[in-house]
């Protein structure tokens, strides 16, 4: 063991000495791990509290009835409160409400109300019992009667007494706040109100949601649930408290993965920095390092001192990462909620929760990773001779270490290989390991390929002409290949991933804005409070939208929701009129459609979006069963369309064939074409000045566009706030390395100066040097980039939410990003040759500096 | 004097890349000694320092220091480097990061003895009261003392001096050669200094010739210079 004094002096005479270095290593660990511990925490604490929420609505059931549709007839209860088995059963019914009151301060405000039978809910959720005044016990019943949560209650700033406004599609319906409810879930935003009041005032008469079965003891759920599902046929589910976690957990999961595997390229580009400051480090101190070993340091004793160096700024840098990623979670909870924009949990705020063992995890993930990234370089310095280490000109012997062509091509083309691989439980776990693998291969590959680069290069040159600083900075890069490639390879790393996400939310950004132009044709877009599927525009709005004098053509969607997996999230129905003919008018299509030719008689056409095909397996022509209508219906696929909005699958249809199969005429939202020279604003205010023009959400094209866009932009804040991370990463990393490099090369400046070079030459030649690097580095980097944004935009988009786009390439942006970095190594350079060739030119040759 | 071998060769070989650099090498170094060791270029000098530090091994014949076996095994080779030896190099080798005190201090934590030692070598270098400058604050020549008093902080057995002037000019290496002979003999240790230079190598009790034929006396040490 060495003594702890000594390797407390060693340990703080170097992190002293090289402060730049340590303080960029210690950013990088401290960064990726922050990012990586913010995701989790947040993520934890949504999925959390969506599942308590969740749990607390079911109370104790032990099973839950519910319709593919949001839903069913009500006379289901009566059979299943007499089914064998069943000890109790609880209906509900669900309204998701529009709230007018909040519109102006949030988007979408919604409050769910619970539609409840009291006598039948003590019994399965007690803690959902609304409590009245001590005068009004009858309130529970009462028709106009609404019991808020603490939550909803401090949300409306209301009391006991006041009244709410709510609304569903264009009605808007005023109810008393009765009492509170003081048993659920603390943050959780619901009401409660009798399940007839709920069915009368929200015109959903015989209608419920779900049927909360509590089972005799002794029953067998397994066999039950078997048995239920069987008799209830496809139109019905079956769940429990489990698959509402699962769902919760699959809603977001892609989008977690995704995020995670960002914190992670940070964490990466972390332990590169730290690898290559260690080579250079050690190096630099190879003849010090030698010299310990020569006084009687083990091999072990100097292992281990090396590796404290770097575990020492992990660890400095996993602790800073851990509370700063906290405060992160704590920040983006606040200001961009649980989703962190991307939509998946709204209404819930969620509060974070100290979670040891992830953070132990990340600790030791930040550590771990800064130690492996040192481990090669002290396990060469440890165990290389120190006798010929002790004498200069032998640097070069510890880079030979990292010349591995077979490494790189066998990671290549196992990173090629792997881009070709389907997705493994629904996430693109190949395609990411394909992106590492090419990453390492590029960079085991890169002293190999600079070394061919710059031999050929100096071959090419003609002494003569070329003048000696240009001679002297190929022929350096040339046979010093495997040190010219550890700088090269921050630029390499830095680069490749700035390129790859550059091109990547480019291809991203214009194909949704090409998107949006595709389906959003007409000038003026309607859209009501309405959620689910209930209550929308009835007839006589319809007819009162349509008249509209300006008005030239209104397509009226109908939207909702349909569970054919409960362990996935909803997909959509979207109901419109479509021309058969040339469906590609209205959707996006991707491929080729059926022509009505095609489409059997007696069958129904559907459009699917392409998530429905890598979640449900459909394909074009293929016939499948959509269960909201009774009894289920068989359609055709008639073409596959591309769908941004809904990640978790939607499938479009006729409005006509809709409404003859369900015979349910309300609609959701309708688009306005206006005749030649009608004005906009007029039309806007002459449909706000309809009876039910208050509940009307009118948004111009434009605005939708913008809107959308917007929020495009808001759900990449973080990939692009990671994006910014990596490139002053990458940044910093290109300083470290080139000025590191350039200290280790003090002495051959000291020759020169002594041989007559110019202080001049020598920051020319420098800077001629970084800017040649720099230029491999960019175009190497742009290659790499290029192919892990193709793997980015075809395989693991498409395999994590299931759309497809195509490939941009952002030039301006892409040759802006070449010349800063470029700028940035150029100047680097020359800075640190200036520092290093500005020194003593006696003591510069001498071997202890 | 005591006559007590501190280090034995015993019929020592190496080859390096094909060529013999030592065959069947024999010599036994008595306590106390200060021997200079000198040479061609190439004929194996530093390799047979290398070998006595345990830096490299033998491709046969066998070391002994204070009638202890030098090991093989480099954990072992390293403990008893640590112990028994101390080093002056030509280029210094101090570490630049480290105060004068904490460099003269190495060895003494290596082998976990007191660090009061270290001011007091400092000083008997003549280095008093710069403890805590580094080493960009020092001459060619103070770096040396600074490696001197490295080199005997821990009292080691043997010394070995790998051309200790050879990066000084003439006074200042003069000095230096003072000083280490006479901290040598202050100290009771024996010493080899491999050379090439005749004035340093004078300064020793003997001096020695190697070449292909092993080693052998080259001539007798100018008097005054003994002590």
């Amino acid at each position: 063991m060495t003594p702890a004094l000594l390797t407390r002096w060693l340990l703080l005479g170097e992190w002293h000495s090289h402060r730049l270095q340590s303080i960029v290593a210690v950013l990088a660990i401290m960064l990726g791990v922050a990012l990586g511990f913010t995701i989790h925490l947040i993520n934890t604490a949504a999925v959390t509290e969506f599942s308590t929420a969740t749990r607390s609505l079911s109370g104790t059931s032990d099973l839950t009835v519910r319709a593919v549709r949001t839903t069913f007839d009500e006379s289901l209860y009566p059979a299943l409160m007499h089914h064998t088995g069943v000890a109790q059963a609880s209906p509900v019914l669900e309204i998701t409400a529009g709230v007018p009151a909040k519109t102006k301060t949030m988007h979408n405000p919604v409050l769910t109300i619970l539609g409840l039978d009291v006598f039948r809910a003590a019994a399965v959720t007690p803690d959902l019992i609304g409590v009245p005044a001590e005068d009004k016990r009858m309130d529970t019943l009462a028709d106009d009667a609404v019991f808020l949560s603490p939550a909803a209650m401090e949300w409306f700033a209301v009391k006991q007494g006041d009244s709410i406004e709510v609304s569903t599609g264009a009605k808007q319906v005023k109810l008393r706040v009765a009492g509170g409810l003081t048993r659920v879930h603390a943050g959780q935003r619901i009401a409660v109100m009798d399940i007839g009041a709920a069915q009368w005032r929200f015109d959903q008469i015989g209608r419920l949601s779900r049927i909360e079965l509590k089972l005799q003891q002794g029953v067998d759920h397994h066999a039950f649930r078997a048995t239920l599902d069987k008799e209830l046929g496809p139109s019905f589910l079956l769940t429990e408290s489990e698959d509402d976690d699962i769902r919760a957990r699959n809603m977001s999961r892609a989008y977690r993965v995704n995020l995670n595997i960002l914190a992670l390229v940070a964490l990466f580009t972390g332990a590169f920095l730290i690898f290559s400051g260690q080579v250079l480090s050690t190096i630099r101190r190879r003849s010090q390092l030698a010299l310990l070993r020569v006084l009687g340091m083990t091999r072990r004793q100097l292992l281990r001192q090396l590796l404290l160096e770097s575990g020492s700024l992990g660890i400095l840098g996993s602790l800073l990462g851990l509370a700063l990623g906290y405060l992160l979670a704590a920040t983006a909870l606040h200001h961009l909620g649980a989703d962190l924009g991307a939509g998946f949990f709204p209404g819930l705020e969620p509060r974070l929760h100290p979670d040891p063992l992830a953070a132990l995890f990340y600790f030791l993930l930040g550590t771990g990773v800064t130690i492996a990234g040192s481990l090669l370089p002290a396990w060469e310095a440890a165990h290389t001779h120190p006798a010929p280490a002790l004498k200069s000109g032998s640097e070069y012997t510890v880079l030979a270490a990292l010349r591995a062509p077979r490494l790189a091509a066998v990671c290549l083309l196992a990173g090629i290989l792997f881009s070709g691989l389907p997705p493994v439980n629904d996430l693109p776990v190949f395609g990411y390991l394909a992106v590492v693998l090419l990453l390492v291969g590029s960079m085991a590959a890169l002293p190999y390929l600079c070394g061919l680069f710059f031999s050929a290069l100096s071959h090419a040159l003609n002494p003569g002409r070329s003048g000696v600083l240009t001679v002297l900075a190929v022929t350096r890069l040339s046979n010093a290949s495997g040190l010219a490639a550890v700088a090269l390879g921050g630029i390499l790393v830095s680069f490749s991933l700035m390129v790859a996400m550059a091109i990547m939310v480019a291809s991203f950004r214009i194909s949704v804005d090409d998107w949006l132009t595709r389906v959003l044709p007409a000038d003026l877009y309607l859209h009501s409070t309405i959620h689910q599927d209930m209550r929308g525009f009835i007839r006589d709005e319809q007819q009162a939208i349509a008249g509209i004098p300006a008005v030239e053509r209104t397509d009226f969607i109908r939207s909702i929701p349909l569970t054919l997996d409960p362990a996935r999230p909803n997909i959509t129905l979207l109901a419109r009129p479509i021309d058969e003919n040339n469906p590609g008018l209205i959707l996006p299509l991707t491929g080729v459609a059926l022509s009505p030719g095609d489409i059997p008689p007696d069958t129904i056409p559907i459009w699917a979006s392409e998530a429905m095909v890598d979640l449900y397996g459909y394909q074009t022509g293929m016939r499948v069963t959509l269960p909201f209508a009774d009894p289920a219906q068989s359609f055709i696929v008639a073409g596959i369309w591309r769908d941004y909005g809904r990640m978790f699958g939607a499938v479009q249809m006729q409005l006509s064939d809709y409404r003859n199969l369900t015979g349910d005429d309300h609609i959701s939202d309708a688009a306005l074409w206006l005749k030649k020279g009608a004005v906009t604003d007029t039309v806007i205010a002459s449909l706000k000045a309809l009876p039910f023009g208050n509940t009307l959400e009118i948004m111009e094209t434009g605005r939708v566009r913008a809107v959308a866009l917007k929020q495009f932009d808001r759900s990449f804040a973080v990939t692009y706030l990671l994006e910014l991370v990596a490139i002053g990463v990458g940044l910093m990393g290109v300083a470290a390395s080139f000025s590191a490099q350039t200290l280790t090369r003090v002495r051959e400046f000291g020759m020169l100066r002594h041989i007559g070079f110019s202080k001049r030459q020598i920051y020319r030649m420098l800077t001629l040097e970084g800017g040649l690097l720099s230029g491999f580095g960019i175009a190497a980097g742009f290659l790499l980039g290029t192919g892990i944004s193709l793997i980015l935009i075809f395989i693991i988009n498409p395999q994590s939410f299931h759309w497809s786009m195509q490939l941009h390439m952002p030039w301006t942006w892409l040759l802006l990003m070449a010349l800063a970095v470029l700028g940035a190594a150029a100047t680097t350079a020359f800075s640190a040759s200036r520092r290093a060739a500005s020194g003593n030119v006696i003591r510069a040759v001498r071997e202890d500096w | 004097m005591s006559l007590t071998p501190v280090l034995e060769l015993h019929k020592i070989s190496k080859t390096y890349a094909g060529r013999q650099v030592l065959s069947g090498l024999s010599y036994r170094f008595t306590a106390g000694e200060y021997i200079a060791i000198m040479g061609e270029s190439g004929a194996g000098k530093s390799t047979l320092l290398n070998l006595i530090a345990g830096l490299d091994s033998p491709d046969s014949g066998e070391i002994r220091i204070e009638g202890e076996v030098l090991p093989v095994e480099d954990e072992a080779a390293t403990l008893l480097r640590r112990r028994h030896l101390g080093f002056i190099f030509q280029a210094f080798h101090v570490l630049p990061h480290l105060t004068l005190l904490q460099n003269v201090s190495l060895p003494l934590l290596l082998n976990r003895l007191p660090l009061d030692r270290a001011p007091a070598m400092l000083a008997a270098v003549g280095l008093q009261g710069r403890e805590q400058d580094f080493p960009h604050q020092l001459s060619g020549g103070e770096l040396q003392r600074v490696a001197v008093a490295r080199a005997l902080v821990h009292h080691p057995r043997l010394i070995l001096a790998d051309e200790p002037t050879g990066n000084l000019d003439q006074d200042t290496a003069g000095e230096i050669l003072r000083l280490i002979r006479t901290e040598i003999k202050t100290s009771g240790a024996s010493a080899i200094i491999v050379t090439h230079s005749h004035t340093a190598a004078e300064t020793a009790d003997k001096i020695l010739k190697l070449d292909s034929y092993g080693l052998a006396p080259f001539h007798s040490a100018q008097p005054e210079n003994r002590q």
